[in-house]
This record gives structure tokens, C-alpha cells and sequence, in this order.
């Protein structure tokens, strides 16, 4: 159950920076997986009037704000072509058009979780988190901090020239994934980014397919309940060179 | 904290909990066709429209729907009863606790999605849970629903 | 009775009489009809899986401001019972207490506590101060037997009759059946396969969780409203529970979110109910899903080793199977599941020479398991038919020849069904007609895609029972009414199958009325006639043969009462198309006006209750076959088409015989393919929501295809069997036949993942 005692809607980034210092509050995202938590919460902060629900595209970024829901990244017609499709793919999977209604980006993003398509998605694109406190970040960056008292506020994608694809493996259609890969090829060479390892994705970039393909082998995987470290590391590269086939072909499915 | 809303086209204000969820307020406004059937966002039971679109209701602490409106199977009530007797001619209605949850999906479906495939349905349902029907019999009962207009 | 032909109710696909209040979502459902003012009842639960309760300090608890009770072992009465729904006496071991200081599980109840409100109650629990007595807990259930450490040592633990118990051992129950020499053909056969396969525990998973609420009436009876399938069993168990007389015990069902056995089983009823005799106040317990998967009544676990024997002509000579099932922590059902994992699976083959069947059931301090649609065949089922094809391929025949030269044929007695003769069966047609379907002939066994994927096909065969012989009892009371309408009461469950409505078409077909015409009453021990309740495939059969009966007995009453009214000779009259007619005359008097004068210084308003049993049991049977798509890379396996055609009788109204098979496979394809329950080293289940725990999604299914072959069977109304439980008993089977012909590796422990498909393909990486 999601437990807090007062509830805020700053009017100004600043005045939410000021609430969410300290332990006790918390920024609201989706609350989808907040609310599985057994900790209760002094101060929630809804950052809804801060105008950070759109998607804007311009000629050479989409800016996302993290109020912005799984299911607005999952129909934006300007990322479904600039991703190849791989943003729809990397969420239609989860759980339901109703819950990814709730879900939001920045909710998403802060989890940092391990099983985390979206993360896995946007990791080989070159993707910027934008922090209140910090600035713009790097997403891979990112996703190696420690949560703290900051506030994501946006999302940035740059569009810098790509093919990509995604691909997810599950025991149930809409189950957590045993293992996502995301892989995208971008002036210079090709990346790849593996999560549920299950920890969270990682990026790995190479030159040439072979070399790429080993480079995803020698990441870390482990066992849990949806599949054992030896399994995982053969679906990332039976994954992996799905994606490859797939920005061969120029098509997905 | 007090919660001012549209709760099926009736403005509603209310003195709740800051935490309750949407799901508890809804029953407790007497909106009895919303359901609790898991804890982790699964099953689909307590969907309901805000400003229009599904959400689960279990999800969201009801704070979060101030100022804007919320829609109900009890708000739609005409329009779940002629999809109603479309599921009820398969027996796709079995036990019914699922019924609300799917009825208040199935009609959002329709509204979002222009000629869905059979493949789109199942997707957009997906998030809708059901134990005894095995989905057949819903998916015939929409598949009808969904080309009553031919007819005429 | 008339031929289904010439049936006008009896057959047809109309609507569930209940179906506009659930499109509607109108407040039907025990919480929607709980008073407002109810306490709210939670329970503390053990972290151990085998504890004593050595200290317990609820003084800080009970001062928490809205906390009305908090209950200990201390404070209940320790009366063993078992909270299994079945006729006495019970074949259930009498092994618990409402609360007991001995803990057997991780979730066991510690103490109640009910409360003003949810957030009262948890309060009141996380301030409740227990010391435990840890113990060394029995996890595993193939080393229970003669485990030093000793579930269930009370004194008090009894059993009502003898099934080979030996609690200080761990065994709930031992059964063996056996006819002719089995060793002797075993070594006279030319191929014999043997082999060991493992069920887990899964999750009923009904939509509505446990729940229940209590509450005492104008002459201080405890009345309560559960979720629940035996309505009538609730009333005798909270009355052992609480040690009170069942006359101050009413019962009444309101509509039910699903049960598939879950609710066959007292689960949540004895928390609310002790709450309101203690302490006056309606109280109401609701489950939530963790509880409901962690602390309920799943499948019972089982490891069945089979031996199997066939000639080189593929003629199946003998089958011994060995079942060892995991009762948990407490007995319920156990006795009476295990059974059906030898009777319902060896019995579909009718040429044998020889069976044998034997079964232990054991205690562990793992969840209970209790009563899941299939009970016990369905674990059997995927056990032999499994084995059946591991034969087929060993004598090098195809697994569908083979079944149809040695299936159980209508007319032949079956030595491993109590000695029942096959009634009525149509399982060759089944056999047939869903190889027409699946395509057998062009493929079997597999082929290739231009992707890599392997397509391939399986199948296998079912059986189940309609009703327990001897001892199961329907029950149906008919009462007419002014305008000549009739109410219906029954003490059979509508869980959403829409027995309201098939029973009632039944009467309505033989007192030739409107269905419309036949009121169907909610249950209430009060008022409803004596059912065992809605189990064991037993509604459509026994609590339809009983309102067959009792509407022939109202035709008799309906004619003495035009007899009595217009001074006719009853052997001039005729009742048909609700009305009586005078023949030497041709006066009618309908029903609406018999009705009227009986009503108004009239004679006898007609009503009448009948009751059926039946001395045996008979099977329903169908054949599924799977088509399947196999990533050999991965090992995923995905069902692409699945059908089946079932023998159920007469189906009574085809629409819900149809939904109930459609229900039933895709809980079986769950069962094959996703749904798992394994245990920390703690004794805590892993899969313990619907996060962890799988059940098909619509994503999950591929296409579905369902027909019928129905047989007669004459001891049904109308021909009927039963059809609620065989469904969900092929799918297991036929996936795993399937994924052998399509890669050669053959997955005897369910589910099947992906994983150990692919560890199955890659023996070199184990």
C-alpha cells in the first residue's frame, strides 16, 4: 500500500526541490511500483502542474517530460519512426494499456529498475536525463547514480542519425522480462544495451557485428526466479542477433 | 484533505485520506462495480476512465484525480448493458467480477482505436484478467459487438 | 425422457438469468453487501514454517483507539476440525484449531484482530508481541515420510474413518487397488516405459479472493454471507469450529467471483464468524491476493511414477502408477484427491490385463493444498498420458493410433473405476474428430518454418467423474407460484458457471414453461434444500437429476391440486404446456389459475423437494490436441491452436458447456506452461501474486476450438453429464507430448518453461 500523510502539488520546480529534501517525502510517478513497497511517506509531491507531461519534437531532439506516461512514448508517431518502432516494442509488453496510462517516464527512469524495458530502449539512443538540480546527464550515467534528493524533470532524446531494434524475452506476454535487448546502429559502429540480467541494462558499443555480439557475452548475468545466469546470457545473444538481423533487413515486426 | 471531482458527471466533494486510493474512494462514493483483484497491478478488475482514459484504479491515490473527472461502469450504464448482452449471448459473462474492469476497457478500446484487428484487441485487453472464461468468448462477444452497425 | 431433439429449454444457448446485474456491476458480491458499520478482520500470520507460539503479548495491541478484539489460541475454542467442504463425515483429517499455538506453515494464523477499520486492525497486528519456538520444518515432500520431525503430534488429531493413516509417520493416507497380476504382464510385455513425473501446486487464482462477513440476527444466530461453492458444509464446520449447535449456524451464498475448488474450502469464514460470537458485532474478513495465494488451498504437489507395458501390436497390457501427493500442512482434501490421480487416468484405457494403483499422501509444513478443478486426475492424466506417448514412440506407433486401439469402449466395465460400466461414452468420436481438427494426419509429428521455429502437434485424453458415488446428494424445491410461475431452490453454488440458469432450464423443459417462468433462488441453508454443494463435477448431474425429479413430482401435485379444484378423476387428466387438461372433456385449467384458488382458501399449493445420489459416477470424456510453435533457440514454447472435443452428455445449454471448456483449457495451457510454485528455503511460497504467479493473459492462448460429441446418459437429466472439471485435464499432456514431437526432449516436471526446454536440448550444459 502507497502510504503518506500530506500531499503536494508544487507550482514551481524549486518549491518541489525544497519538499523533497529528506528521506520521508517522495516524488510520485505512476505509483504502480511505489505502492509495493511496505514504507510509508511523509509528503508526496506531484509534480502534475509543472507542465511536464508532453512530448515535444523538434528538428533535432524529442524533449520528455517526466510526467509524460509509458503510453504517450508508446503511440508519439515521431518516435515510433524515429526508433524503428523499438519504443512501441519496448512497451507494449507491460503489464497493460491501463497501467501504462498510469506509468510515467520520470517514474520509470528514477527506479532505475533492473527489469526495465524502457530503460533498456532509450540506452542505446543518445538520451539525456534532465535533473532540476543537475542538469543534463547522460542516461547511461544516470542509471549508475544513487537515487537522491534531486527531481527528474525531463527526458531528451537526440536525434542523431540511427537504425535500432528491441527485443524482449518473457515466460508470459506481459510478465517482467527474463532478459531485454535493445540494439542500435549509429554513425561509427553499433551499441547494445542488455537488461533483467537481471540487474539493469548496461550499454555496450563495438564497431562490427562479431565483435558486438562477444561484447554483450562478457557482460554479468545472474539467476532468479524467471531464469538461470547461463540461460540469460544465451538468450542476450540469441536476442541480440535477432536485432542485428532485424536493422539488417530495415524492417520490424 | 478535501477532493473535488467529477465522478460520473456529478461534480463530488469529499473529505479523505490523503493516501486513499482511487479504488477504495470509488466504493466508498458507492461505485460498486469497481473491483480489487490483486495488489500489483495485474489483474485489471478496477479500471475505470480518467478524463477518459483507462486507469487502474488501485494505482492511484484519489488526490491525484482532483479537478478532473472520473467515469465509472455506473457512468456508463447504457453502454454496458448493450455490450453486456453481446457477452452475456456467448456466457462470456460467467462470474462477473472481471465484467466491470473489461466492459469499462472494451469501450475505451473502441474509442481509441479505429478497426482494430483481432491482434490489436487482445493487446489493448491484455491488462484485463480473467479466470473462468479462457478470453474466447469475450473476444466473440466484442468481434460482434464491434460490427453491430453492419447490420442496419 | 424426450430426445434432445425434441427439446425446447434443455439445450439451448440462452442467457445467464444473472447476466444483467454482472454487465452492469451491480453491488452482488459479499463485500458489496456487507453492512457499512462491519469490523474489519485481519490476521497475524507465522513467518515460520514450523514454530510454537511460546509467548504472546497483545496488551499493546488491543489499546490501539478503534480496535475492538484480538484474538489468541487462548481465546478460541480447540476443537480439531478441517475446513474441507465435503458430505460427513468428512474424509478430511480433523487436525486444526481456529488458532493453535503449534504453527505448520509460513502464513498459519497467529491471531485475529478485528478492528473499526483496516488501518485500526494493522496497527493493532504490527503491535502484537510474539515469541516463537522456531522448529526444523519438513519442506520436502518426497522425505516426509518418517521425517524426524513430526508435523501434526497433537493428541487430538483423529480421523473420522480409516484410510491407512499414520500421523507420527507424516502420512495423511494410504490407498492401494489393484486387479489381476501386474508384475506377471509387466514381464510379459514387449516394451515398458517407466518413469516418475511432478505436478506443483497451482493457484486457483479466482478472480474474487477468499472473503466473508458474519453477522447475528434477530434470534442471535450467526448468520454468515461467504464466498463460497457448499454452503451447507460451512454451516457444520463453523459450527465444529466454534463448538456451537448447527441450528444457530445460517448460511447464505450471494453471488460468487470464481472458485474452481478454492472455495470448496472454509478458508476465510472461521475469522469473522468467531469475531461475531465473541463479540456481537458484524465482521467481515477479506483476503487479499497474496493471502489468497499464499494461505489458501492450491493443487495438491505430486510425484506419480508410472510403469506402462505394450505389445509390439501396440495393445497397452498394464499400468502401475505410484502416487505421492503433498498435503501441506493440513489434511484437507487430501484423502479424497489422491484417488483420482489412479482411477480417472488408468481407467481411459480399456484392454488392460492388469492395474495397479497406490497412494500416499504426506504431511509438510508447506501451504495446504485443497481441492483445485481436476482434483487429483488432472495431476494423474498428465502423469499417464505423458507416459502413453513415451510408449507410443518406444514401440515406434503414433500416440493417436495407439489410444484409439486401447480407449475405453461405451458398455465395458472398468476394474479401475470401482467396477463401474462405461454408460455412456463417446471418447472414440472425441479422438477422431480432434485429429480432424488439429490437422494430425499432415502434421504429425513436426515440421520447420522458414524462421527456424519447429511447429509440431500432440494430444491426449480425459476423464473425470459426474458427482462422488453413494454419497453426493443434489437437491432441488419447486414451489409454484400465482401467475403459474415457479421458484427454483437449490443448494448447488452458481459460481459464474450459470447453474441458475442450466437448472433451471431444466425445469422449465419439464414442467414445459417459459424458462423465464422458473425463478431461481440464491442459496440459504434456511430455506434452500439439503446439496452437498457445487464439487466434484456433481451440479448438472446430481443437482440437475434432482430437479428433473422434483418437477415430475410437482406435475403429480399440480394434477391432484386440478383434480382437488375442479372435482376431475386423475385418470382423465394431463398436464403439458403448463396447463392440466380435462381429456374426456378437453377443459384446461392453467397453471396461473390453479395457482390463484389454490391460493385463495384453494386446496394444496403444489411444491415439492426432491433429492438425487446416484450409486455410480459417470465419466464425461474428451480428447485435446495442441499445436504448438517451438523457438528452438530460446525453448519458448508457444500454443498456437488448441482443440477439443468433449463428451459431456447432453450439453444443457451450450453457450456455458462451451465456456466452461474454453475456461478450462487455457487454465490447463497455464497449468502446462507458466504457472509455478516453489518454495524459499524458509518454507515462503515465491509465486506469491500475480506478479510472480503466471496465469495466461489473452496473449497467452493462440486459437481455441471447441465441439461436442455428445453421448446419452441416461442417469443425467436429459442425457447430461458433468463438464466443469474434465477441461482443464489435457492440455498439460498434450503441450508436453507436443514439445517431444517437436524437439525429442520430453518435460516430465510442470511447468514447461522455456528454460528447461532449452537445457533439455543442450544435455551437454547441465
Amino acid at each position: 500500500m502507497l502510504k503518506f500523510k500530506t500531499y503536494l502539488c508544487p507550482d514551481t520546480i524549486e518549491e518541489a526541490l525544497e519538499h523533497n529534501k529528506g528521506r520521508a517525502n517522495v516524488v510520485l510517478g505512476g505509483t504502480g511500483w511505489l505502492k509495493m513497497g511496505d514504507r510509508s511517506w511523509n509528503t508526496a509531491i506531484d509534480l502534475k502542474h509543472l507542465g511536464l507531461d508532453q512530448i515535444e519534437e523538434t528538428d533535432d531532439a524529442f524533449r520528455v517530460g517526466a510526467m509524460v506516461t509509458l503510453r504517450q512514448l508508446e503511440i508519439h508517431p515521431g518516435l515510433d519512426t524515429y526508433t524503428c518502432g523499438a519504443m512501441r516494442e519496448s512497451v507494449r509488453h507491460i503489464v497493460g494499456v491501463q497501467f501504462r496510462n498510469c506509468a510515467t517516464v520520470g517514474g520509470t527512469l528514477w527506479g532505475r529498475y533492473g527489469f526495465s524495458d524502457v530503460l533498456t530502449c532509450l540506452m542505446v539512443l543518445s538520451a539525456d536525463v534532465v535533473l532540476a538540480k543537475g542538469g543534463a546527464v547522460p542516461l547511461t550515467e544516470f542509471a549508475a547514480m544513487k537515487p537522491d534528493d534531486d527531481i527528474l524533470t525531463h527526458l531528451v532524446i537526440r536525434k542523431i542519425p540511427l537504425r535500432m531494434a528491441y527485443a524482449s524475452f518473457r515466460n508470459t506476454e506481459t510478465d517482467l522480462p527474463t532478459l531485454t535487448a535493445a540494439v542500435a546502429s549509429v554513425p561509427g559502429g553499433l551499441r547494445a544495451a542488455i537488461g533483467a540480467r537481471p540487474a539493469r541494462a548496461e550499454r555496450v558499443e563495438a564497431e562490427g557485428e562479431t565483435a558486438l555480439l562477444s561484447a554483450v557475452s562478457n557482460l554479468s548475468y545472474g539467476s532468479n526466479t524467471r531464469g538461470g545466469g547461463d540461460y540469460r546470457r544465451h538468450l542476450a545473444g540469441v536476442l541480440t542477433r535477432r536485432c542485428l538481423e532485424q536493422l539488417r533487413g530495415g524492417e520490424y515486426e | 484533505m478535501i477532493l473535488k471531482l467529477s465522478l460520473n458527471g456529478r461534480p463530488i466533494s469529499a473529505d479523505i485520506p490523503a493516501d486513499q486510493s482511487l479504488l477504495d474512494f470509488l466504493r466508498a462514493q458507492g461505485c460498486y462495480s469497481v473491483k480489487r483483484g490483486c495488489e500489483t497491478s495485474n489483474c485489471g478488475l478496477c479500471t475505470v476512465w480518467l478524463d477518459g482514459a483507462p486507469v487502474l484504479s488501485c494505482n492511484m491515490p484519489a488526490v491525484r484525480a482532483m479537478g478532473r473527472s472520473v467515469t465509472t461502469l455506473e457512468g456508463v450504464r447504457a453502454q454496458a448493458e448493450e455490450f453486456g448482452g453481446y457477452l452475456a449471448d456467448q456466457g462470456g459473462d460467467q462470474c462477473g467480477f472481471c465484467n466491470p474492469g473489461l466492459i469499462m476497457n472494451v469501450l475505451a478500446m473502441e474509442r481509441e482505436l479505429t478497426d482494430p484487428t483481432e491482434a490489436d484487441i487482445d493487446e489493448y485487453l491484455a491488462g484485463n484478467l480473467c479466470r473462468c472464461t479462457g478470453f474466447v468468448s469475450q473476444k466473440r462477444a466484442i468481434l460482434a459487438w464491434l460490427k453491430r452497425g453492419d447490420k442496419e | 425422457m424426450k430426445p434432445v431433439s425434441e427439446l425446447r429449454v434443455v439445450n439451448q444457448p440462452i442467457r445467464k438469468k444473472d447476466y444483467h446485474a454482472l454487465v452492469t456491476g451491480q453491488p452482488v458480491y459479499t463485500e458489496d453487501l456487507a453492512p457499512r458499520d462491519c469490523l474489519v478482520v485481519k490476521l497475524l500470520r507465522s513467518p515460520h514454517a514450523s514454530a510454537l507460539v511460546k509467548e504472546i503479548d497483545v496488551t499493546r495491541a488491543k489499546k490501539v483507539p478503534g480496535v475492538a478484539c484480538v484474538l489468541t489460541w487462548r481465546d478460541v475454542p480447540q476443537l480439531r476440525y478441517t475446513q474441507a467442504g465435503q458430505s460427513y463425515p468428512e474424509g478430511s483429517p480433523y487436525d486444526r484449531y481456529i488458532l493453535d499455538r503449534r504453527l505448520r506453515y509460513v502464513g498459519d494464523p497467529v491471531a485475529i484482530v478485528a478492528a473499526e477499520s483496516a488501518d485500526a486492525a494493522e496497527r493493532a497486528i504490527r503491535l502484537i508481541k510474539v515469541t516463537y519456538e522456531v522448529q526444523e520444518p519438513v519442506l520436502d515432500f518426497r522425505t516426509a515420510l518418517d521425517h524426524p520431525n513430526i508435523v501434526h503430534p497433537e493428541e487430538d488429531w483423529k480421523i473420522l474413518y480409516e484410510q491407512g493413516s499414520q500421523v507420527e509417520r507424516n502420512l495423511i493416507c494410504h490407498e492401494e487397488s489393484a486387479d489381476g497380476d501386474v508384475e506377471a504382464v509387466l514381464a510379459d510385455c514387449d516394451a515398458v516405459v517407466e518413469q516418475t513425473y511432478h505436478t506443483v501446486s497451482d493457484n486457483q487464482a479466482m478472480m474474487e479472493t477468499f472473503r466473508a462477513y458474519s453477522y447475528l440476527d434477530a434470534y442471535g444466530r450467526l448468520n454468515i454471507v461467504p464466498s463460497t461453492q457448499i454452503a451447507f458444509h460451512v454451516r457444520r464446520i463453523i459450527a465444529n469450529a466454534l463448538g456451537i449447535p448447527k441450528s444457530k449456524v445460517r448460511v447464505i451464498r450471494p453471488r460468487i467471483g470464481g472458485g474452481f475448488g478454492a472455495k470448496q474450502t472454509v478458508e476465510a469464514e472461521p475469522y469473522p464468524a468467531i469475531v461475531t460470537w465473541l463479540t456481537g458485532r458484524p465482521a467481515m474478513i477479506v483476503y487479499d491476493r497474496e493471502e489468497t495465494t499464499t494461505c489458501g488451498c492450491p493443487r495438491h504437489e505430486m510425484e506419480i511414477s508410472i510403469r506402462i507395458c505394450a505389445n509390439r501390436d501396440g495393445h497397452i497390457r498394464a499400468i502401475h502408477m505410484h502416487t505421492l501427493s503433498n498435503g501441506g500442512a493440513y489434511g484437507e482434501h487430501s484423502t479424497t484427491t489422491v484417488g483420482l490421480s489412479g482411477h480417472k487416468a488408468i481407467s481411459l484405457y480399456g484392454a488392460l490385463e492388469a492395474y495397479r494403483f497406490d497412494a500416499d499422501v504426506v504431511y509438510t509444513n508447506l501451504q495446504p493444498a485443497g481441492a483445485f478443478r481436476g482434483f487429483g486426475a488432472t495431476q494423474g492424466i498428465f502423469a499417464l498420458e505423458s507416459a502413453v506417448d513415451e510408449l507410443a514412440h518406444r514401440l515406434s506407433l503414433d500416440p493417436a493410433w495407439i489410444r484409439e486401439r486401447n480407449q475405453v469402449r461405451q458398455g465395458q466395465v472398468m476394474p479401475s473405476y470401482f467396477g463401474e460400466v462405461n454408460t455412456s461414452c463417446t471418447l472414440d468420436r472425441c479422438l477422431e474428430r480432434v485429429k480432424e481438427m488439429i490437422g494430425w494426419g499432415e502434421k504429425y509429428p513436426r515440421r520447420t518454418l522458414p524462421n527456424g521455429h519447429i511447429r509440431a502437434v500432440g494430444l491426449a485424453m480425459a476423464m473425470q467423474g459426474s458427482a462422488i458415488s453413494g454419497i453426493d446428494v443434489g437437491g432441488a424445491t419447486l414451489k409454484l407460484g400465482d401467475e403459474g410461475f415457479v421458484n427454483l431452490l437449490i443448494g448447488a453454488a452458481d459460481m459464474g458457471t450459470g447453474c441458475d440458469t442450466t437448472l433451471a432450464q431444466i425445469a422449465a423443459e419439464a414442467l414445459e414453461l417459459d424458462v423465464d417462468k422458473v425463478v431461481t433462488a440464491q442459496v440459504d441453508t434456511d430455506s434452500s434444500p439439503y446439496d452437498s454443494g457445487s464439487y466434484a463435477s456433481s451440479t448438472a448431474f446430481l443437482s440437475g437429476g434432482a430437479v428433473y425429479r422434483c418437477a415430475l413430482e410437482l406435475i403429480e401435485k399440480i394434477k391432484t391440486e386440478a383434480c382437488h379444484q375442479k372435482g376431475w378423476r386423475p385418470e382423465d387428466v394431463e398436464y403439458h404446456d403448463a396447463l392440466v387438461e380435462h381429456l374426456p372433456t378437453g377443459q384446461t385449467l392453467t397453471l396461473s389459475e390453479l395457482a390463484y384458488v389454490a391460493e385463495c382458501g384453494g386446496g394444496d399449493v403444489p411444491s415439492c423437494t426432491a433429492h438425487y445420489t446416484c450409486p455410480n459416477s459417470p465419466p464425461p470424456f474428451m480428447a485435446g490436441a495442441a499445436e504448438i510453435d517451438l523457438d528452438p533457440e530460446t525453448g519458448k514454447v508457444t500454443v498456437v491452436e488448441y482443440d477439443a472435443v468433449v463428451d459431456c452428455g447432453t450439453p444443457l445449454n451450450p453457450n456455458l458447456a462451451r465456456v466452461q471448456t474454453e475456461g478450462g483449457l487455457v487454465q490447463g495451457i497455464g497449468m502446462a506452461l507458466t504457472e509455478n510454485a516453489r518454495y524459499l528455503p524458509s518454507g515462503a511460497l515465491i509465486e506469491r501474486n500475480l506478479l510472480q504467479y503466471k496465469i495466461p493473459t489473452r496473449l497467452d492462448i493462440g486459437e481455441i476450438h471447441v465441439e461436442f460429441a455428445p453421448s446419452y446418459e441416461e442417469q443425467g437429466p436429459y442425457g447430461a453429464k458433468s463438464i466443469g472439471e474434465i477441461v482443464i485435464d489435457t492440455p498439460c499432456p498434450a503441450i508436453a507430448n507436443a514439445v517431444e514431437n517437436a524437439c525429442g526432449v520430453r518435460i516430465r516436471e510442470l511447468p514447461i518453461t522455456a528454460e528447461k526446454v532449452w537445457r533439455g536440448m543442450h544435455p551437454e550444459l547441465v
